[in-house]
């Protein structure tokens, strides 16, 4: 087994399954937290992810394939996907494919949207360009896109909770893409408006505002 | 000016705290004295009776703290105060009292960034350079890392502060102010883990979940030392795992905690874990500076200055609200 990323609540592992390229993923144990609300939330988030991804794919977004699950051992196995992530790729793109992957990213979220999902952590780096990653024109395709760590999704009929995912990846944008942040966000809305519909995103946008509003980085009087 | 180096005095009044602070350029805090209003009994800060404080003690404030530097008002050289954000009333005591010094004295006058007064005391106290910082208090919960000539902002909470929770769950315990300290002397004698909703999107927190739990658990009767320990490990812990999702993603070698709940030893210990885990180096403010305080003004202002900012009286005005993402910092 090779470990290939350490990422801020799991190991990923790059191992073969049954003949097959895949990712075991491993909730580790954060010393931070008292052990049994550690033992709660990583039992909780493996077999919660799993059963969001499955959901996702229903919901006909890309995502890797969940082979197998075992939650005494907070550990997933799943499809490997070979790619690079949005965050590596997004800011060395030429403009024309910048918008079009934003644009992409607006409709990936608009299906979860329309199937009462919430992806909870829509960063650049929960998403995946697999290969190839350059556009071909001769072979004329492009490089799939899938979406990653579900461990903090959840189902939702609310509004707000739809605001809070398009915050989330405003704000991954606005810190970490800053130089392109303004072009790409406005992409991604226009995906994922037509994928939605208009009216109803702009509901959506309505909330996204109203967050931002809500007293961040302002003192308050309370109550 | 000491010998050749600026001085500053620096005027913080955004909340609870009224505070007058000199500092020089070579970053020593010359002095550095506070007066805190604290709102009667089982309540929350009153914007118009902080002002009132703020004004009746605003020149003994000023008095002392030069008193204590052993300086005079012509040895200083600008004039810094906290523009923002924070509460309107208690902002103008403070920012009327900057101006005065300012247009009587003939001073430059400096506007800062209250939270960038937070962050910049953290790191001239602990020599933090590239930091995530995690800058926790009454008015700001929020995780920031410098990039393009400004704090960027990776996470937050999404409603209270974790300042605002511990506050105001203490006031519901009838635990005396400062909240955070209450809190924390309690927790220390609680051992049973309680069950309260943990809530983190993303690198975002949300505490107002968890401070209804937390008072109705209190109102059920359950045992006051298990609650305020079950509310730190799992308010924290949110926190720190935002932080470590954050500073997964971006990848400094750094971790600065700053603020007013700084100071609190469990989430120091949480944070060190993940800074210890990503191989960063951990600070943490110096204690005499993590709450609301002039030092933090005028050494901020110091930069500021020296970067070239300063403000016209007439355009001095305060600013309640103003995101610490929309400052440039040319200092930096």
């Amino acid at each position: 087994m090779k470990l290939i990323r350490k990422g801020a609540e799991a190991d990923l592992y790059l191992h073969e399954w049954h003949g097959l390229q895949a990712i075991i993923k491993r909730r580790v144990r954060k010393k931070y937290r008292h052990r049994s609300l550690d033992l709660r939330i990583r039992r909780y988030r493996t077999v919660h992810e799993a059963q969001m991804i499955h959901e996702a794919r229903k919901a006909g977004v890309p995502t890797p394939i969940v082979y197998e699950v075992d939650k005494d051992h907070f550990t997933i196995v799943m499809e490997y996907i070979p790619g690079m992530r949005v965050k590596e790729l997004l800011e060395s793109m030429d403009g024309e494919e910048r918008r079009n992957l934003s644009h992409r990213i607006g409709g990936l979220i608009a299906r979860l949207h329309k199937r009462n999902i919430i992806h909870g952590d829509l960063t650049t780096s929960n998403l995946i360009m697999a290969e190839p990653i350059r556009r071909n024109p001769e072979a004329g395709g492009e490089g799939m896109l899938f979406l990653i760590d579900f461990g903090l999704s959840y189902f939702s009929m609310e509004l707000e909770d739809r605001g809070v995912d398009l915050h989330l990846l405003k704000r991954a944008l606005n810190s970490s893409h800053f130089r392109v942040a303004g072009e790409c966000y406005s992409h991604v809305i226009s995906g994922y408006s037509e994928a939605i519909g208009e009216e109803y995103a702009s509901k959506v946008l309505g909330k996204v505002e109203e967050i931002e509003r809500r007293g961040r980085y302002a003192l308050r009087s309370t109550p | 000016m000491i010998g050749d180096r600026l001085v500053c005095l620096g005027v913080e009044s955004t909340a609870h705290t009224f505070g007058v602070a000199l500092a020089d350029e070579a970053g020593r805090i010359l002095s550095d004295v506070r007066d805190v209003y604290i709102p009667p009994p089982g309540r929350g800060i009153h914007p118009r009776e902080a002002a009132e404080h703020h004004g009746r003690c605003a020149s003994k404030v000023l008095r002392e703290a030069l008193d204590k530097a052993g300086l005079r008002m012509d040895q200083v050289d600008v004039v810094a105060y906290s523009r923002g954000p924070g509460l309107g009333p208690p902002l103008r005591v403070g920012a009327t009292l900057a101006r005065s010094l300012a247009a009587f004295y003939g001073k430059p006058l400096v506007p800062v960034h209250h939270a960038i007064g937070h962050i910049e005391i953290g790191a001239l106290t602990t020599g933090a350079r590239d930091p995530l910082v995690i800058l926790v208090s009454g008015g700001h919960t929020a995780l920031a890392a410098f990039a393009g000539g400004r704090w960027r902002i990776f996470g937050e909470t999404e409603d209270i502060t974790l300042g605002n929770l511990l506050d105001m769950f203490a006031r519901e315990a009838g635990l005396p102010p400062p909240g955070g300290v209450s809190v924390e002397k309690m927790a220390e004698k609680g051992r049973r883990l309680i069950d309260l909703p943990y809530t983190v999107k993303g690198n975002d927190v949300v505490y107002s979940g968890l401070l209804t739990a937390a008072v109705q658990r209190h109102r059920g009767g359950t045992r006051l030392s298990d609650l305020c320990f079950s509310l730190q490990e799992v308010a924290f812990a949110m926190l720190t795992e935002a932080s470590e999702r954050c500073l997964a993603h971006i990848g400094k070698g750094e971790l600065l905690l700053t603020g007013g709940v700084a100071a609190n030893r469990r989430l120091q210990g949480m944070l060190r874990s993940i800074a210890e885990e990503h191989g960063a180096r951990f600070h943490v403010v110096d204690g005499r500076y993590s709450s609301d305080c002039g030092a933090q003004i005028a050494w901020t202002g110091i930069l500021a200055y020296k970067a070239g900012l300063t403000i016209p009286l007439e355009e001095s005005h305060v600013r309640s609200r103003w995101r610490l993402d929309e400052v440039d910092v040319p200092w930096r």
